[in-house]
């Protein structure tokens, strides 16, 4: 937001562009959860653009970002987060964007010194050029503090208008957003993918030790992002709706999953991930998910299980103990 | 003129703007597009991403658990 308004100040036509992986936090847990149905639903790339007056171009990146998340050339950060590869494929994007529809150079937020991964000194010049961006890549807040770029020596952005920031500190961009008349803006401190949280991490790589082949689709990652997961066998996982907007979002996926769900009492919709689920399993599933129901303390819950062929039946089960459901299920 | 449709239904945020955005390039100026929507986000995206790219919100209606959001492409 700092750095369009920033260049915008110079004359420059600025629009935006915003990359959607399928691991951005902001939107879908709040679409999908009851509790969070009241929260005014903001898109935060939208938004920014409609306060700079400038046009935003949403690009679906779903496919291509599997490469980075799976083959990360620069390694992991302290979760699933590939940070620098992260940084590099959205310039290389970018730089795509501005070639094909004739624009000069790119413009970031970026801040030298700013993020331990992906904004370190050293790893900018490495930035701007393994997306192949190289000296059109401009960074109004730092550039002070960097070469001079290609827009800065053609004219067509002045050197001494721009800033030098560095570091972790924030005051000097609030001061700025301020000077702006900026009074909201999104969450400054990142956290708007879910790869840097532990435990969505955790549930990936569960969720590729337990498959063939470390890959993904949409659905497997929008799935992560629901319920309680529970592995009680390894060929299985369970997914249990943790409240009403949980199970309207997961039904949805009854054709793609044995779906469980309790007839003689309330309770969650569950769903079941695996591979050859046998009778055995779903039984014993079934006797979990009445746990999380409202007859965990019957003698008997009657579950009834849908395969998505459409086969049906009814299991009549004794909710399983607490302490009979092992801590290292939980995934 | 001409009207067409867009089925967005199970797709969240920003799906639905992505997949409208990607559909109107492909319309001419006056070209009305009606989308089917679950997502209540897209009762806010929708329209804002019309009016910062010049195009039209017409109109958005709740049918049960579906919104249908009605928007006008504009000039380039």
């Amino acid at each position: 937001m700092l750095a369009t308004k920033l260049v915008m100040e110079q004359g420059v036509h600025v629009e935006g562009i915003n990359f959607f992986t399928g691991f951005c936090v902001e939107g879908h847990t709040h679409a999908i959860r009851q509790r969070d149905q009241k929260k005014q639903k903001r898109n935060n790339a939208l938004w920014t653009a409609e306060q700079l007056g400038i046009k935003l171009h949403i690009i679906d990146v779903i496919e291509e970002y599997k490469d980075v998340l799976l083959n990360p050339k620069h390694g992991y950060g302290a979760n699933l987060n590939p940070c620098q590869d992260c940084k590099t494929f959205m310039i290389h994007k970018a730089l795509e964007w501005i070639d094909k529809n004739g624009f000069d150079f790119i413009v970031t937020g970026e801040v030298v010194g700013q993020r331990p991964m992906s904004q370190r000194k050293d790893l900018m010049p490495v930035i701007a050029r393994e997306s192949g961006a190289g000296e059109r890549l401009l960074r109004p807040l730092c550039a002070k503090n960097l070469p001079a770029t290609l827009p800065e020596r053609e004219g067509w952005v002045r050197r001494e208008a721009l800033l030098g920031f560095s570091g972790r500190n924030r005051k000097p961009q609030m001061a700025l957003a301020a000077e702006y008349g900026f009074t909201d803006y999104a969450t400054p401190a990142g956290g708007c993918c879910f790869l840097t949280d532990k435990n969505y991490s955790k549930k990936v790589v569960d969720m590729w030790e337990h498959r063939p082949s470390r890959d993904y689709e949409l659905d497997d990652i929008m799935l992560l992002k629901v319920g309680r997961h529970i592995r009680p066998r390894p060929n299985f996982k369970m997914i249990i709706g943790r409240e009403e907007g949980e199970n309207k979002f997961m039904e949805g996926y009854r054709k793609q999953f044995i779906s469980l769900h309790q007839t003689s009492h309330s309770g969650p919709l569950v769903l079941l991930d695996g591979k050859d689920i046998s009778s055995d399993d779903v039984e014993m599933a079934a006797r979990i998910a009445s746990r999380f129901g409202q007859g965990r303390h019957a003698d008997s819950v009657t579950v009834h299980a849908v395969w998505p062929e459409g086969e049906t039946r009814d299991f009549i089960v004794t909710p399983m103990q607490p302490q009979e459901i092992e801590q290292a299920w939980y995934v | 003129m001409s009207r067409h449709q867009l089925d967005a239904r199970r797709l969240l945020c920003p799906m639905p703007v992505i997949r409208t955005q990607d559909k109107v390039a492909a319309l001419r100026p006056g070209d009305q597009l009606a989308i089917t929507c679950t997502d209540p986000g897209a009762l806010q995206d929708i329209p804002a991403w019309c009016r910062i790219n010049g195009h039209k919100h017409i109109n958005s209606e709740k049918e049960g658990d579906e919104i249908i959001i009605t928007i006008e492409v504009g000039e380039a």
